[in-house]
């Protein structure tokens, strides 16, 4: 189907199904009551889920494929950001050529960078990526102020040219990004009893190209090319000696990643049409490395749960405060009350990344191939379990 | 004239006169040997036929071209394929995988942005790797990783993965180092296997004398950097210079 094996057209369909009904899915809480706090399904989040997914798509293209760890990736995704809001300020408020465009700067951008960082490997490729977006950081924060607004970023403003649309609304206020006059705020809510679910035009483009990512993702890993990259990843004396010529492979890798954060860059301007140089500091590209060894590096679906994962906590994790505690604890005694809070407090609300690091080490320690390899393993014991249900006579061969 | 022709190569590491003056040629269609003691600069030798080394001096022409300032991956796409003395393979993947790799080298050349098509759809590679893994007996492990091969499989596997791209020259750096009897005589078996089946050209690096008489058809002996004497097996044999050098310490 579609060019695919049936094992991965059927994770395919899984992914475009969560997808569709993500908004329905991710609020299983009614409003109002008191879990609705951990809802997720709200627009702003869903598309951060969905743009992150792309953007770890993208890395594990490289990372998880040819093992070549590039520190640097939130570059890319910078200057993603910047073309499109380039795009809104000189040509129209429709997002498709600036997510055209930004996917465009990107590859080119990471063509130079790959170019030079991929004549080294291991620990000194990941610094020279690191030294070079590190270096475009500080140059969007200060020395290229007119083409990237320095420390305060670059924001639309009501005297842009827009050649092919409005400078300004008929109410005199900034336009906002759209696809063909489809606004990309705008949003269907929907009440179904005590449940409220908000269908919004931004996340389902987000959605709709992160699938179309994902799929070709998969083509990637399953075509000759995807076997080259796993071959450089094990073992580059016999690549050579085989008669294969790494670098051109490994660089198409880097500029393949290098677009896919562009397209993250890009699409992440559509949905809130500005760009700030904080994208492009580190702790951007390792939230990306991070993403994806949490979910599991060189498997399909593992990166997206990661970015998934992450961003849960950092946006839901993080609102548990001291008195969202007390209210839960309201029924133990005064005393004990305010024991288990304080013992739970420092992993809540702003300690956030103290449980988010507790459960990477874990990961990594039990769980190398990621949550993927978790589920692997869950599923492998329910249907060794499940055998043992169906024939319950049956003695086990000695092993 | 010879496939590969070596004509004065030298070559210096610091004060060290790894090669001084060699010659060699090995004819199309032969098993030669190149023997020689403990730093007899064999390896170094390897070294520059593949190019990781390149020689102060000298010229390397193989099949009418020069391979100096090639690199690797350049060579074997003239057809100069290569054996590790600790197999070389990719570990990480299937044994059918590793069995298409070259197959897809010999076919699209160094490199080919084949991104899109799958590699289930590749019917004619697929169709190569399969026979070649029936050839040397591994079709039933095809889907094995190949980190849980045993060691004579990895080497069977890696002969396989030179095969499959119909080398013109086949290199063969110490294929028995340091393993078991049985496992030694299996690959002199597999060796004498592919030799009658294919009748491709090897030029085998050996210390190991039992494997070197029976496989080899000329023999090369290095000493020192230099080729001492260049004949048959037999003539190999009893020749005074050559026991001198290397075989009075083989006890042979």
């Amino acid at each position: 189907m579609l060019g695919l094996e049936k094992k991965d057209f059927r994770l395919l369909l899984i992914v475009i199904g969560l997808t569709l009904f993500a908004p329905i899915i991710l609020n299983p809480f009614p409003a109002g009551s008191e879990m609705a706090q951990f809802n997720a399904g709200y627009p702003d989040l869903m598309q951060r889920f969905v743009i992150f997914g792309i953007f770890a798509i993208g890395f594990n293209i490289l990372f998880g494929l040819t093992g070549y760890l590039s520190f640097g990736h939130a570059a890319f995704l910078g200057v993603g950001s910047y073309s499109a809001v380039w795009m809104f300020k000189l040509l129209s408020m429709n997002v498709l050529p600036a997510i055209i465009l930004s996917v465009i700067i990107a590859g080119l951008f990471s063509f130079v960078i790959g170019y030079i960082s991929l004549r080294r490997s291991g620990i000194y490729f990941s610094i020279l990526t690191l030294a070079f977006a590190q270096m475009s950081f500080a140059l969007a924060y200060s020395v290229l102020t007119p083409i990237t607004g320095g420390e305060t970023g670059l924001q639309l403003a009501l005297d842009d040219p827009r050649i092919l649309g409005a400078a300004q609304t008929a109410s005199g206020n900034i336009p906002v990004p759209a696809l063909f006059g489809l606004e990309m705020r705008a949003s269907y809510e929907m009440t179904v009893g005590a449940w409220a679910f908000t269908f919004n035009v931004g996340y389902y483009l987000a959605a709709l190209i992160m699938v179309l990512s994902f799929y070709m993702a998969i083509r990637i890993f399953r075509s000759p090319f995807g076997l080259m990259l796993r071959a450089i990843k094990s073992n580059q004396t016999r690549m050579s000696y085989t008669g294969l010529n790494s670098r051109p492979y490994t660089l198409a890798a880097f500029v393949i990643s290098g677009m896919y954060a562009g397209l993250a860059g890009g699409l992440m301007a559509s949905m809130d049409p500005l760009a700030g140089a904080e994208r492009m500091q580190w702790t951007a590209s390792g939230e990306v490395v991070l993403m994806t060894i949490l979910g599991g590096a060189g498997t399909l679906i593992g990166p997206v749960l990661g970015a998934g994962m992450i961003k849960y906590f950092e946006n839901i994790f993080s609102k548990i405060n001291s008195q969202v505690l007390h209210e839960w604890f309201g029924f133990l005694p005064d005393g004990l009350e305010n024991f288990v809070v304080t013992i739970i407090y420092p992993f809540v609300g702003k300690g956030w990344h103290l449980t988010l690091g507790i459960v990477f080490m874990l990961v990594v320690i039990f769980l190398p191939g990621g949550l993927v390899q978790g589920g692997q393993k869950i599923a492998a014991a329910l249907r060794r379990k499940k055998t043992d249900d169906a024939n319950p006579g049956a003695t086990k061969p000695a092993e | 004239m010879g496939i590969l022709e070596v004509k004065g190569i030298n070559k210096r590491f610091g004060g060290l006169q790894a090669l001084g003056d060699v010659n060699l040629s090995v004819e199309e269609n032969t098993v030669h040997a190149i023997i020689g003691p403990n730093g007899a600069g064999k390896s170094t030798l390897l070294n520059v036929l593949v190019g990781k080394l390149i020689p102060d001096s000298g010229s390397v022409m193989f099949d009418g071209q020069s391979v100096l300032g090639r690199k690797p991956h350049e060579i074997n796409q003239m057809g100069i394929s290569r054996v590790f003395q600790t197999p070389e393979i990719f570990t990480d993947l299937t044994v059918f995988e590793n069995v298409m790799i070259p197959c897809f080298a010999k076919r699209d050349g160094a490199f080919r942005m084949h991104a899109v098509e799958s590699i289930f759809a590749e019917k004619g590679i697929r169709a190569q790797a399969e026979e070649m893994l029936a050839d040397v007996n591994m079709l039933e492990k095809r889907d094995m990783v190949t980190s849980s091969l045993s060691r004579g499989d990895k080497r069977r596997l890696e002969m396989a993965m030179c095969l499959v791209q119909d080398p013109k020259l086949l290199l063969l750096d110490e294929p028995t180092a340091g393993m078991a009897r049985a496992d030694t005589e299996n690959t002199i078996a597999l060796l004498k296997e592919i030799r009658a089946k294919r009748g491709i050209t090897m030029a085998i690096i050996e210390h190991d004398m039992n494997v070197v008489f029976s496989l080899a058809e000329r023999i090369t002996v290095l000493a020192q950097g230099t080729p001492l004497v260049e004949d048959t097996p037999e003539n190999i044999k009893g020749h005074p210079k050559v026991r001198e050098a290397y075989l009075g310490e083989a006890q042979v």
